[in-house]
């Protein structure tokens, strides 16, 4: 049925006049949005290159010779970086589940449980990361005690993960008390117990609603690995401050941040692009 | 006839406002009662708490002549011979269809997932829902998603099933294939407790009709006194307002 009406309807003499006016109107925007982009841009680029210090800024930030030749090192550096992210990532995710759990529960044997988890995501979601970085990496080692490492990689991502799992800890949190108390009643009537609440129907639902805000805090965990150089470990930006520094030019600085670029502005756009959806999906949702 | 439900002077309060004054109730085995009374009436509180969803201030309610208001009682244990339906109808929006009516059956009464799934299989095909089974709920209509959460408490086998104005949410069009499962669900024998402003359906499945006004139970008899030879003026009154309604 529906196919022959579609094979059977031509558009009327007025339709294709409006498709024509409204091709014309769409080439008439996209001409004025190129030369507003070319005349702008353009006279920004030229204002750059003519400037009498252009020269020396070329010389001093972008200088292909020079960068080319640290590259290899500063992606040495960054693969530490990499590891650290992935590695601490997987550690913060499992913490901050725990004391998002923690913080939730009523039982009252684990009231002690959820003290200790609200001190501890206050202090550490409040206090800088960079000074729990030299707490933990210059600390712990000036303790002396027995047994306790004192490879500054490892403490630098200890320091990371105790300040992150507050992060992820709250943003778990929310998630978990976004969720309508109504699927809390239904779950509960059904005769799951609070625990089987939580596994089967909350925390699925919840981290769904959370990944957004976890991608974001998975770029920002990247990026704040490179803090993990004032230790000494040879990340990325130690391996270019290294460099900048025998030589007084700073294109490695440039070279890290670019290859940090490389991995996070994909991650950003494609976590834009979670929301987007999930924000498109938020109508459907609504009478459940 | 056993009682199924028995309610001895129940009381309810939500910060000092009293919801429930005093209430008795008693649903013999195999019946149908209906709550009828406007919004605010405490139908839907008295609902939550015989599912122990509220905690009460005074009174008892006795389960199979259990009390399930004792503070000792396992609450997961009592939910399991209850079943509810809610008015918004409250399916797990990340599961299916199949998924969100075998979960409990598996997780809570361990069932054998085969076996759960071949049951949640046949209520399904019972009620013309079966091509739904895969289907996440915000592909299914207000009518199917409520038949869907009928089944799902339907499959834990409950005493007692609890409906708490289960086609509020549903336009004119929807209600009546809802109410048509009821309807079945009341020639099975199910033992039912109904919150409803459907007057028709009322006087179609009800055994007992009880007419609450802040949560007093004012006037209380079978479907053909309440509904069509009320003796309290204030029964009265509402009928009249449904009437009007156009909902009798």
């Amino acid at each position: 049925m529906s196919e022959q009406k579609t094979s059977t309807w031509s558009p009327s003499s007025r339709e294709i006049e409006r498709r024509a006016l409204n091709r014309a109107i769409n080439r008439k925007k996209a001409a004025l949005a190129a030369v507003s982009c070319f005349l702008v841009l353009g006279t920004l680029a030229l204002i750059l290159v003519t400037s009498p210090g252009w020269e020396t800024v070329k010389r001093t930030f972008f200088d292909i010779e020079y960068g080319r030749e640290v590259l290899p090192t500063v992606i040495k550096g960054l693969w530490i970086n990499l590891q650290l992210t992935i590695i601490g990532g997987a550690a913060i995710g499992a913490i901050a589940l725990g004391l998002a759990l923690i913080r939730i529960t009523k039982a009252p044997a684990l009231t002690p449980f959820r003290i200790l988890a609200t001190a501890y995501v206050d202090i550490f979601r409040g206090a800088p990361l960079i000074l729990i970085i030299l707490l933990v990496g210059f600390g712990v080692p000036a303790l002396g005690l027995k047994g306790v490492t004192s490879n500054v990689i490892f403490l630098g991502t200890v320091a990371v993960v105790l300040t992150y799992s507050a992060y992820v800890a709250e943003v778990i949190r929310s998630g978990i008390l976004s969720i309508h108390p109504s699927q809390r009643a239904a779950a509960r009537s059904l005769g799951l117990t609070s625990g089987q609440t939580m596994r089967f129907v909350v925390l699925p639902q919840a981290i769904r609603r959370v990944v957004p805000p976890l991608l974001n805090d998975f770029v920002s965990l990247l990026k704040d690995t490179g803090l993990v150089s004032i230790l000494g470990v040879t990340d990325a930006v130690r391996a270019a401050q290294i460099n900048a520094s025998r030589t007084f030019n700073y294109t490695p600085y440039v070279v890290a941040a670019a290859l940090f670029l490389l991995i996070t502005i994909p991650l950003t756009r494609y976590t834009d692009r979670a929301i987007r959806k999930r924000m498109n999906s938020q109508n459907s949702e609504g009478a459940i | 006839m056993s009682n199924v439900l028995e309610l001895k002077n129940l009381r309810k309060s939500f910060d000092g406002e009293v919801v429930l004054h005093d209430l008795s109730l008693e649903i013999p085995e195999h019946t149908a009662t209906v709550l009828i009374g406007a919004s605010g009436s405490g139908k839907s509180t008295l609902l939550r708490c015989i599912n122990l969803l509220e905690d009460i201030d005074d009174g008892q309610i006795l389960l199979d002549g259990q009390e399930i208001s004792d503070p000792f009682v396992d609450v997961d244990l009592i939910r399991r011979r209850l079943g509810m339906v809610f008015q918004s109808f409250n399916l797990f929006p990340h599961k299916t269809v199949l998924e969100n009516i075998m979960l409990a059956p598996i997780k809570v009464h361990g069932k054998d997932p085969d076996i759960a799934k071949s049951d949640a299989e046949r209520l399904l095909k019972r009620f013309d829902l079966l091509d739904k089974a895969d289907q996440y709920p915000d592909r299914l209509s207000g009518g199917q998603q409520q038949r869907v959460a009928i089944i799902r408490s339907l499959a834990v086998n409950p005493r007692l099933l609890l409906l708490d104005e289960v086609t509020s949410a549903l336009d004119p069009v929807l209600v009546n294939e809802v109410l048509s499962v009821v309807r079945d669900l009341k020639s099975d024998g199910m033992t039912m407790l109904i919150a409803t402003h459907e007057m028709g359906f009322a006087a179609q499945v009800a055994d007992q009709v009880c007419f609450l006004e802040s949560g007093n139970i004012i006037e209380r008899g079978n479907a053909a006194q309440v509904l069509h030879n009320p003796q309290d003026a204030r029964t009265q009154e509402f009928l009249q307002r449904v009437h009007e309604a156009g909902r009798l």
